[in-house]
């Protein structure tokens, strides 16, 4: 079957395989890429010690990797939340989109607000169009099957033309048409101050609101799924929708309620784009980002668990934050891509050879098997 | 002068049909066999950069760089299903997931972007590309001409392939095995079928089809690189297998049409008739996708699914 190679499930995984695994996978992580960075002419030690000092260690080095994180923490939350339930949304970039364009229409229209009450309409503008987006998926899936995996991945091409189309190729509300500057390079209406959303200055370090807002989301997804009759009934479903259907939960409407809840968390990552760091509706800056996309990378790291989602998104967004300030030949864009892959490879795999011993496949195991076929046979 | 127009639609959309079929004749043999590959933008753009590097390094006849170029996107795709391939059948990790790894690792931002930037391919013109052939010296015939007796070397090529692939899956035993190992593995393996021998083999197939139909792009459809150039075409082809019923006839009906759809905006634009937004163009595709999905998810339509019934499922004798 598989070759020489046998899986056999783990009654209990224990503890110190829980821990080392992820552990030995990172590390695995960084010899292949290292061996992917020498075998293209880069000094691996001095790359990855580049990496570390822009991320952490420089001036305003970690300010930025929490610039990065911000996002990806929602993003990874949007995604490790529908993933756990089996709801596979990859709409996060589209989610994120239709959040800031919201976003940035609460914070331009209701300018003149007190500046609490205008970044709490912010925050639910933005969750609120992250929602609706993420429904269309939902309510197809719930109500005809449709695979939400491709749904929710076309709308997120179809949220990045739509934002296009405001800035680029309209007089819409979102574009700056005041200056003659503005109509030959368009841009969007930058925010006023009352909707800048406040960080947590330490020395030289800020802490953006988003981050905070992102940890107690965090937290509150954890109760949710841990510890009320909703989260039961969700994991339920998850688990085995069959058993769901007889112990008669509402299936339909759970899906949908879990695709809305995970858009939500989405557009608000697009609220902090817009509130915490841009201020105006950039379709090229959101795009280029590709924040939705490592949305799902965090989460798969995380193993979908929203608190570990917090520290996977530090430790992305300082490579992200590290492979744009060393952009340039010596660390081109796609190597972020590429760690972030390998690293998913590893732990993924880690993972999963975590839950089963591993040994060669022995003749006398075969007779277990469902097939008279003999097993000579079948370990080509 | 109308008919002209529909002529350059067609003949366009044929262009962007044909990575369509390529990409989604791949997926299909592989979710034939009960792997869902989630990975084929990401393949598809191994591909594309692949081809173009091999197409601007390589010195020789035009013939022999194109057909080495058409090779190394072969095994570009190929390299990738295999991770694929490891990881969701012989580890068993979730396909979704193993899947949506593989398109992060090459994809955009990922090992294809960064090996156009290491191979320094990005943005200058190809030095060598497939064009249209004067099949049987037909080509000034009158509407079928330009649409049927000048294509390229390409277009001929994924006609033969869908025909094969039918002949394959309807009328030879590997291609019954196959379906079979779709439907039913626990029941192909008891007749002595190797299950993941030929998920294995049908996955690779489908990374080297997904690399074709990504050497198109750079080969033929726009000779240039640069990064993410597939723009999707990845993801509308797995859409196209489900929608297609995971029948080839159907799948190329299929690509054809959002060959259409993506042909639509560039074709009026070049003649200067703009009635709407060019971006409502550029998302049509994606659009028409989610309502074909949808569509082809009414309970009229799942009458007549084909859906291999093992899909996503990683097959061990052990749990049964």
């Amino acid at each position: 079957m598989t070759g020489p190679l046998r899986l056999e499930r783990r009654l209990d995984t224990p503890k110190w395989l829980k821990l080392t695994v992820p552990l030995v996978s990172i590390v695995l992580a960084a010899i292949i890429v290292g061996i992917l960075l020498a075998a293209t002419g880069h000094n691996p030690f001095s790359t990855y010690h580049q990496m570390y000092s822009a991320s952490v260690t420089a001036d305003g080095a970690l300010t930025s990797t929490f610039v990065y994180a911000t996002p990806m923490l929602f993003t990874g939350l949007c995604a490790a939340f529908a993933f756990r339930m089996r709801t596979f949304n990859i709409g996060g970039e589209g989610q994120l989109y239709m959040g800031a364009v919201g976003a940035s229409a609460i914070g331009l229209v209701l300018g003149d607000w007190p500046r609490p009450l205008l970044i709490v309409a912010m925050v639910v503008g933005g969750a609120l169009a992250g929602m609706l987006w993420a429904c269309i998926p939902g309510l197809l899936r719930a109500y005809l099957r449709t695979n939400e995996i491709l749904t929710s991945l076309m709308l997120n091409y179809v949220a990045g033309f739509f934002m296009y189309y405001l800035i680029y190729d309209s007089t819409s509300y979102w574009r700056d048409l005041t200056t003659p500057g503005a109509t030959v390079f368009p841009t969007g209406k930058t925010l006023g101050a009352n909707a800048t959303w406040p960080g947590i200055t330490i020395g030289s370090f800020t802490l953006p609101m988003g981050f905070v807002l992102g940890i107690g989301l965090a937290v509150g997804l954890l109760l949710l799924i841990r510890g009320t009759r909703y989260g039961f009934e969700m994991r339920i479903m998850g688990d085995s929708p069959q058993a769901a259907n007889y112990a008669g939960i509402r299936t339909k409407r759970k899906i949908v309620s879990v695709m809305a809840i995970s858009g939500g968390i989405a557009g608000i990552a697009g609220s902090s784009q817009i509130g915490d760091f841009g201020h105006v509706l950039d379709p090229r800056g959101l795009e280029q980002a590709q924040y939705g996309y490592t949305g799902i990378v965090v989460a798969a790291l995380a193993l979908y668990n929203p608190l570990a989602v917090v520290l996977v998104s530090l430790l992305i967004g300082g490579l992200t934050n590290a492979g744009f300030a060393l952009e340039g030949p010596s660390f081109p864009t796609g190597l972020v891509g590429t760690m972030e892959g390998i690293i998913l490879f590893t732990v993924l795999g880690g993972e999963i050879l975590a839950r089963y011993r591993i040994g060669l496949r022995h003749r006398a195991i075969a007779p277990a098997s469902v097939g008279p076929a003999p097993a000579t046979e079948m370990s080509s | 002068m109308n008919s002209n127009i529909v002529i350059a639609v067609v003949v366009s959309a044929i262009a962007f049909g044909t990575p369509l079929v390529l990409a989604g004749l791949g997926e299909l043999l592989a979710e034939r066999s009960g792997v869902l590959n989630l990975g084929v933008e990401g393949m598809m753009l191994m591909g594309a950069v692949t081809a173009f590097f091999v197409s601007q390094k390589t010195h020789g006849s035009t013939a022999l760089v194109l057909l080495l170029a058409v090779l190394a996107s072969m095994g570009a795709g190929v390299a990738m299903a295999l991770i694929h391939a490891f990881l969701s059948i012989t580890i068993r990790v979730n396909q979704i997931v193993s899947g949506l790894a593989v398109t992060i690792f090459a994809g955009i931002i990922g090992l294809s972007s960064y090996l156009g930037q290491v191979w320094n391919i990005g943005g200058v013109a190809g030095r060598h590309q497939f064009n249209g052939i004067d099949l049987f010296g037909l080509q000034n015939l009158p509407i079928v001409g330009p649409i049927i007796f000048n294509e390229d070397a390409f277009v001929y090529a994924s006609w033969v392939l869908v025909l094969a692939v039918l002949y394959y899956l309807y009328r030879t035993r590997p291609g019954l095995y196959l379906r079979a190992v779709g439907e039913n593995p626990a029941a192909a393996d008891a007749m002595g079928i190797n299950v993941n021998a030929y998920r294995y083999t049908h996955t690779l197939i489908g990374g080297a089809f997904a690399g074709l139909g990504g050497a198109y792009f750079t080969l033929a459809l726009a000779p240039i690189w640069t990064d993410g150039l597939t723009a999707g075409f990845g993801w509308i082809a797995i859409a196209l297998v489900i929608f297609a019923f995971w029948r080839p006839d159907l799948l190329v009906l299929g690509a054809y049409l959002f060959g259409v759809f993506s042909a639509l905006g560039p074709t009026l634009e070049t003649r200067g008739i703009t009635v709407l937004p060019s971006e409502f163009y550029s998302a049509l595709p994606f659009l028409m996708t989610v309502i074909a999905l949808a569509a082809a998810s009414t309970s009229w339509a799942n009458r007549r699914v084909g859906t291999p019934a093992s899909l996503g499922i990683p097959y061990t004798r052990e749990e049964g």
